[in-house]
């Protein structure tokens, strides 16, 4: 029990991070995307095509925020303290892009400031997200147990890399999810723009790739060291055949393959960051062992877990399904 | 210049969860209403009971999503602000709050997008369940959040290792003592809150001739929510004293700035209490009745603020001045309640006067209660963050004082900003009202308690 249920949490925070990831993301991307398309016909349709879902979206950040303080209280009593300011400003954007979605509607026809509000916020929570990630990857100063740092150790061009990458990721997202639910000219730009940005989004992971092994021996040691590179290196060759595979979906018209071939690029980029990092929790400092909750309280959570997640992905998906279909321009919810 | 970081958290976390409690306040009752509306439509398949259901999603949905965007606020602040408390309370706290989480949160959050967004998309039944769940929803968060919240005031079913609280028995620990009472007292302010917001907007509708129907509606609901849970919610606020007395009792003795337990205590009306002195200053008081209240026994003792060491009290006056709040509202609501059951029952519940005058203006009570019951719960707690196992200044995070105050000016400015284009927007809203059916038959008269097609029949008589 004392490795099972720490390694079982923590698959199941990645898992929850993971789906916030993928469920979040592309809904945040199209306020990145926001500013790119002026006509109000198509910011509507933008928005409407997240409309019946962001709420629950953003709903998997408080799973993977809870279930880092409930199955591990110590990680979750440093990692905090530590991204102070970015998280704070992630929360700070996520209101404004979240109240977007239901004041722009009543303002109409005097929407313009909501429509800030939501690619603004959508933006510079994305990025302070991703800063939140480079962050925790590179280390956090940690004495006895209490983070020791100061407010503004997480402020580093890794850090900030790791920003600018997640917002070209999350566009991504966003571009292929619209290919998915809208037709029309809307859809044509996205096309175009999804090509742009799946070449810019290569360039971070390779840029992230390259950088995180040479700002630690220890990772450059999991990854370079026989036998580990060569079930390793599976990672970013199945990256680049993922690549292709959105790639061509692009330019052969389909609809649905990209979309979830970004999703495809998204998790091993993920599971790449995972392999770096593993067994610890708070790199380099503490691992998930060390910062575990006490059995009893993780044993009985994971029931709560094992009962409520398939309840709970079963009534996400009969959502999804009840507003499945395309939008066309016009189409709206409201 | 020396910056308290301990106080600027403790600012910061008073400020980002009054803003939020407002919110879900409004939204456990109206997320009932608007599910009764429904099932009074399918059940009668009076289309003006729709209109008002879809009138009123408009309102949750900006209400809502204020809620939930202040709610992440608070998951993240836990650690952000209170690691000691994260560190130390989480093995018992973060399951209950996860619990919130995988059985309340994603239930409201996915099925309010059918609630909002479904009524082409799905059969009527279909909604209505969506509204009913969504309904559940945001009580079963009530739920987990009062039990976490009663398990810091009264902390029992847990052992101590190491500073760091450990879970023995989990039922304990749910359902503690003080749960059941808190969770019912809460919930009924919210059913209040709602039930006088809901009054409020259809005799304002009354008042102006507009939206007969809808007006009629608004205000015999709400007021039929209030007749009974106002006088129910002075009985239970009563008991859940008692429990307080029994296991908080410094608290209690702060509610009462009752300082001496050597003589049976009056009921302070008013009072200025010095906490220097230990004593009250230009005391209006009603000899016994404190006692009575508290013991239910005219000369009862019960311990004073004397009684407890000056570092183990909690600041009396936000905590006596509070309560005052917070009863006087309860009071006027019965009050309030009755005169409009009067009325009801002599056929002028829809005159206009100062009855209505009245309600219109009613509104804000619930949420002014609320808060200021709040403040008596958690000032009333002090100097614990978990009575008797963990004090505050023990909780806060190694985040440096000019942070924290920094963040704390950016959500001061953020949620002034939000939160007044929100109540702009609900007003709005709220100004133009439920749509008008085609047919005239949603106005009738101010005054007339004539069934609408009666008066459809008069207002067509007229044109002839």
């Amino acid at each position: 029990m004392e490795t099972f249920l720490p390694t079982i949490w923590a698959a199941l925070i990645a898992v929850a991070v993971l789906l916030y990831v993928l469920f979040d993301g592309f809904d945040l991307g199209l306020g990145i995307l926001f500013p790119f398309r002026k006509s109000e016909g198509d910011r509507d349709l933008m928005m409407n095509s997240v409309a019946p879902f962001w709420d629950g979206n953003e709903t998997w950040l408080i799973l993977g925020g809870g279930g880092l303080w409930v199955a591990f209280p110590k990680a979750y009593a440093i990692i905090l303290p530590a991204l102070y300011l970015p998280l704070i400003v992630m929360l700070l954007a996520l209101i404004f892009r979240g109240v977007a979605f239901e004041f722009r509607w009543v303002a109409k026809p005097k929407h313009r400031l909501w429509d800030i509000a939501f690619a603004g916020g959508s933006s510079v929570a994305t990025f302070a997200q991703g800063v939140v990630l480079g962050g925790l990857v590179q280390g956090i100063h940690v004495e006895n147990g209490q983070f020791a740092g100061g407010s503004f150790d997480w402020l580093t061009p890794f850090s900030l890399l790791c920003g600018l990458g997640l917002m070209v990721g999350y566009a991504l997202l966003a571009a292929c999810w619209m290919l998915f639910k809208i037709e029309g000219e809307l859809a044509t730009w996205a096309r175009r723009a999804a090509r742009n940005l799946l070449f810019a989004m290569l360039a971070f992971i390779a840029a992230v790739s390259i950088w995180t092994p040479l700002m630690s021996e220890a990772i450059a040691e999991r990854w370079f060291s026989t036998p580990n590179f060569f079930y390793l290196s599976q990672v970013p060759l199945l990256t680049l055949v993922l690549a292709y595979v959105v790639w061509r979906g692009l330019r052969r018209g389909a609809e649905l393959t990209p979309f979830l071939g970004s999703i495809g690029l998204f998790v091993l980029g993920f599971a790449g960051l995972a392999i770096s990092t593993w067994p610890y929790l708070v790199p380099r400092a503490l691992t998930i062992f060390e910062t575990a909750a006490a059995p009893e309280s993780q044993v009985f959570s994971l029931i709560g877990v094992l009962v409520m997640l398939p309840i709970i992905l079963g009534y996400v998906v009969f959502v999804y399904w009840t507003f499945r279909g395309k939008l066309r321009p016009g189409d709206g919810y409201h | 210049m020396d910056l308290d970081g301990l106080l600027i958290a403790r600012l910061q976390f008073a400020f980002t969860i009054a803003f939020h409690i407002i919110f879900p306040t409004f939204t456990i009752g109206l997320a009932a209403f608007i599910a009764f509306l429904e099932g009074v439509w399918l059940k009668t398949k009076d289309e003006r009971y729709l209109m008002l259901a879809r009138f009123w999603t408009k309102v949750f949905a900006l209400s809502f999503a204020m809620g939930v965007v202040s709610g992440i606020v608070m998951s993240y602040q836990f650690g952000t602000n209170w690691s000691g408390y994260s560190e130390k309370l989480g093995n018992v706290l973060g399951p209950l709050i996860g619990y919130e989480v995988l059985t309340a949160f994603f239930l409201e959050a996915t099925f309010l997008g059918v609630m909002l967004f479904g009524w082409k998309r799905v059969p009527p039944w279909l909604h209505f369940l969506s509204s009913v769940i969504v309904a559940v929803g945001t009580t079963i968060s009530a739920f987990w959040i009062l039990s976490a919240n009663s398990w810091m005031q009264h902390p029992v079913g847990h052992r101590m290792v190491d500073g760091v609280a450990l879970p023995v028995d989990w039922f304990t620990i749910i359902f503690n003592p003080t749960f059941p009472l808190r969770f019912a007292h809460m919930v009924i302010a919210a059913y209040l809150t709602t039930a006088f917001v809901v009054m409020a907007v259809g005799a304002r509708y009354l008042r102006r001739g507009l939206h007969g129907h809808g007006g009629r509606v608004m205000l015999r609901a709400g007021l039929g929510m209030a007749l009974v849970l106002a006088p129910l919610q002075l009985f239970i606020g009563d008991a859940h004293g008692l429990k307080t007395a029994e296991v908080q009792p410094a608290k209690v003795a702060a509610m009462e700035a009752h300082w001496d337990s050597s003589d049976a205590a009056p009921l302070v009306l008013f009072a200025w209490p010095d906490e220097q002195a230990e004593a009250n200053r230009a005391a209006i008081e009603i000899p016994y009745i404190a006692s009575l209240i508290i013991t239910h026994e005219l000369d009862g003792k019960f311990p004073g603020l004397r009684d407890f060491p000056r570092e183990d009290r909690p600041p009396v006056k936000p905590v006596f001045f509070s309560f005052r709040v917070m009863v006087g509202i309860g009071l006027l609501m019965i009050l309030l309640a009755l005169w409009g059951g009067w009325r009801w029952w002599r056929g002028r519940l829809f005159e206009d006067g100062w009855f209505l005058r009245a309600i219109a203006w009613s509104w804000p009570g619930g949420f002014v209660a609320v808060l200021a019951g709040w403040v008596v719960a958690e000032t009333g707690r002090q100097p614990w963050v978990a009575t008797g196992i963990l004090r505050t200044v023990d909780a806060a995070s190694p985040v440096a004082a000019g942070a924290v105050l920094s963040s704390l000016l950016l959500f001061i400015a953020v949620y002034a900003i939000v939160f007044a284009a929100g109540i702009y927007y609900i007003n709005r809203l709220l100004e133009k009202g439920p749509p008008v059916l085609e047919d005239g038959a949603d106005e009738t008269p101010l005054g007339t308690t004539l069934s609408s097609a009666s008066s459809a029949a008069r207002a067509a008589t007229e044109e002839a």
